[in-house]
């Protein structure tokens, strides 16, 4: 084990962060801003990377493809608000947890009728291709790509939150719908553009990370489950929670992978020790989680004091 | 005629329909829609106890396939042991159905005794969130510990035993679970008519007032919850001995999904809730199943409208609305 292969663990931990950042900001202001747990955000991710996989193959262009992969995912979403979500907002989370789990079925399927049941590939492209020396290690050019495209939507999502009316008009909707559209902003149109935003994410994530995995169906529970883990961590409705919540996850559950089997070997049999260390290390971000709500019960940045 | 009424009469016909229908197939030789109905039951066990939890206590917890899951993996690496003549933990294995339900229940019971002490600090979209926890924690468990097949799930050869009756034959296997299910309703309606029930109920409704007249909100449903893991542990075991297999994806997320999916379908907090639940599911995924490979979509527009248009489920929609829901 040497230094530079811990390195390059930690940076592999930093970006898979930043992906369930872009997955997480979104599920957390749609929870912060309309109180609804939406289940099918996973759905979301999976639409966007099985356009950009599609139209990359067609135009042998993945920047068209990434394109392709946001407008479809905002559109998606922008109608499942329209004609579901929607009217979930005054009902209680049981509702809302099924009636977002019956979306995935949907969804899923229709992905499945139209695309088929074959895994599609989606090829890193040219100009982001090898790798690059970063002071002791040859680190992925594209997972860098990632860390670099995590880092500047962050800081988008920070200035659109902070310093445009759009961002005055969602944090004034988390804290106060009924004064909100009291003063004449149209909550409707507000909640739409919210939920085609999160969803816009969604599919960005998915399809960024489409290149580094196979784009298929059921492709988008995995990260749907670490996203919730996250803004459960980082606590529901905070962006700066998710941010903090989503590198938390993505280099604790990198490194526990990576050191649970070796720290284990020190004093086990080795095949032992890589089952138990695996074992471990798979549950790890779960009993973050569960040590979290334990001790600080609305996550580490709860978003309404 | 008045709801309550209408719910016994349609519970009577469910209950009558759950046995009929397999005793026409057992006399037509039809062993596959026994093995229907077999489920149907031990989907229905297990959609009780989460009744239990989602129905009386209004506690929606959203990692019931945990208990489902460890119930199934007793099943299992009791029969693993007693057919390879090994023993865990300095206990021999047994392929006899009763001790390895006493086992399921007491391991499940312990599980939602830790889970349910925990998760009650938390409340809404928190107990949801971190009952899912706690059941992933489970899933990536028996998903990468190699001792008993890990991902590859555990194979039970030879189905376990029951005193009397030979589960090697659908019928009585269908026999044995539906006894259980009648079982587990009795004990459902009797705890929801005793003081425990009232209790729970109230809780569910107004946990200040009913802590104001004495009710500890925590000590009631931290019972209720860990008799919900119980019943549902125990529908676990059955369930692995109907497949004689058990493998992780007794406790993915998406098998907690279906187990509520079952109530909602049925009517939550209704007696029937579960036995109706269970048929519908099962019955939608043999009858679209066999139209087109895309059966799930049509599911999940069923359950759209379900919890979009009718919140009841079907005894919602038949009997009318619960009395005190």
């Amino acid at each position: 084990m040497t230094l530079a292969l811990v390195l390059e663990q930690l940076l592999n931990g930093v970006q898979f962060g930043l992906m369930l950042f872009l997955m997480s900001a979104g599920l957390t202001l749609v929870f912060g801003v309309m109180g609804l747990i939406n289940l099918a955000h996973g759905s979301l991710y999976m639409i966007g990377a099985f356009l950009c996989a599609a139209v990359a193959g067609m135009t042998g262009n993945f920047w068209l493809g990434l394109m392709a992969g946001i407008a479809a995912a905002a559109a998606a979403g922008a109608l499942i608000e329209i004609v579901v979500i929607r009217r979930l907002y005054t009902r209680d989370h049981l509702d809302q947890v099924l009636a977002t789990f019956a979306l995935i079925l949907i969804l899923s399927e229709g992905v499945r009728m139209i695309f088929g049941p074959f895994p599609l590939y989606l090829n890193v492209p040219d100009v982001l291709r090898g790798t690059v020396r970063l002071g002791i290690v040859d680190y992925s050019l594209y997972r860098l790509a990632l860390i670099g495209f995590g880092l500047a939507v962050a800081v988008g999502l920070w200035a659109l939150i902070a310093k445009t009316r759009l961002g005055i008009q969602i944090r004034a909707g988390e804290s106060d719908r009924e004064m909100i559209a009291a003063l004449g902003v149209n909550i409707r149109a507000l909640y739409t553009i919210v939920f085609a935003l999160g969803a816009a994410l969604a599919g960005l994530a998915g399809a960024l990370v489409g290149a580094i995995q196979s784009v298929q169906v059921g492709m988008g529970e995995p990260v749907l489950i670490l996203a919730f883990v996250v803004i459960v961590i980082g606590g529901i409705g905070s962006i700066k929670g998710a941010m903090v919540g989503a590198l938390l996850v993505g280099v604790i559950d990198t490194m526990g992978r990576f050191l649970l089997p070796r720290l284990f070997a020190t004093f086990m049999d080795t095949s032992q020790a890589m089952g138990v260390g695996a074992a471990l290390a798979s549950m790890l971000i779960y009993l973050l989680m569960a040590l979290v709500l334990i001790f600080r019960p609305k996550g580490l940045f709860p978003a309404h004091g | 005629m008045d709801s309550t009424r209408k719910e016994w009469l349609l519970n009577a016909l469910l209950a009558g329909a759950l046995f009929a229908v397999p005793l026409w197939a057992w006399m037509a030789s039809e062993p596959f829609i026994i093995t229907l109905a077999t489920r149907i039951a031990i989907l229905a066990i297990a959609g009780v106890g989460l009744n239990i939890a989602l129905g009386l206590g209004g506690m929606v917890s959203f990692g019931h396939a945990l208990y489902l899951g460890i119930g199934g993996y007793v099943a299992g690496i009791a029969a693993y042991h007693a057919f390879s003549g090994t023993t865990v933990l300095g206990l021999s294995g047994t392929n006899q159905m009763l001790p390895i339900w006493a086992m399921a229940m007491a391991l499940s019971g312990l599980i939602a005794g830790i889970v349910g002490a925990l998760s009650l600090r938390t409340s809404g979209i928190f107990f949801i969130m971190i009952t899912l926890a706690f059941a992933q924690m489970g899933f990536f468990f028996t998903l990468s510990w190699p001792a008993y097949g890990g991902e590859d799930g555990l194979p039970i050869f030879v189905r376990n035993q029951f005193p009397g009756l030979n589960t090697a034959r659908p019928w009585e296997l269908f026999i044995i679970a539906y006894g259980v299910l009648l079982a587990v309703l009795g004990l459902f309606a009797m705890l929801r008519a005793a003081r425990f029930g009232a209790a729970l109920m109230a809780i569910r409704q107004n946990p200040d007032r009913a802590a104001a007249i004495g009710i500890s909100p925590f000590g009631v449903k931290l019972v209720a919850f860990i008799l919900s893991g119980m019943i549902t542990g125990l529908a676990g075991a059955m369930m692995a001995d109907l497949t004689r297999f058990v493998s992780p994806a007794m406790m993915a997320w998406t098998m907690s999904g279906e187990l509520i999916v079952i109530i909602i379908l049925g009517g939550v907090g209704r007696l029937f809730g579960p036995v109706a639940g269970a048929a519908i599911l099962v019955g939608f995924e043999v009858f679209f199943g066999g139209l087109t490979e895309h059966w799930k979509l049509w599911l999940g527009l069923v359950l759209l409208a379900v919890v979009l248009f009718a919140r009841g489920g079907l005894i919602g929609l038949i009997a009318g609305r619960a009395q005190n829901g």
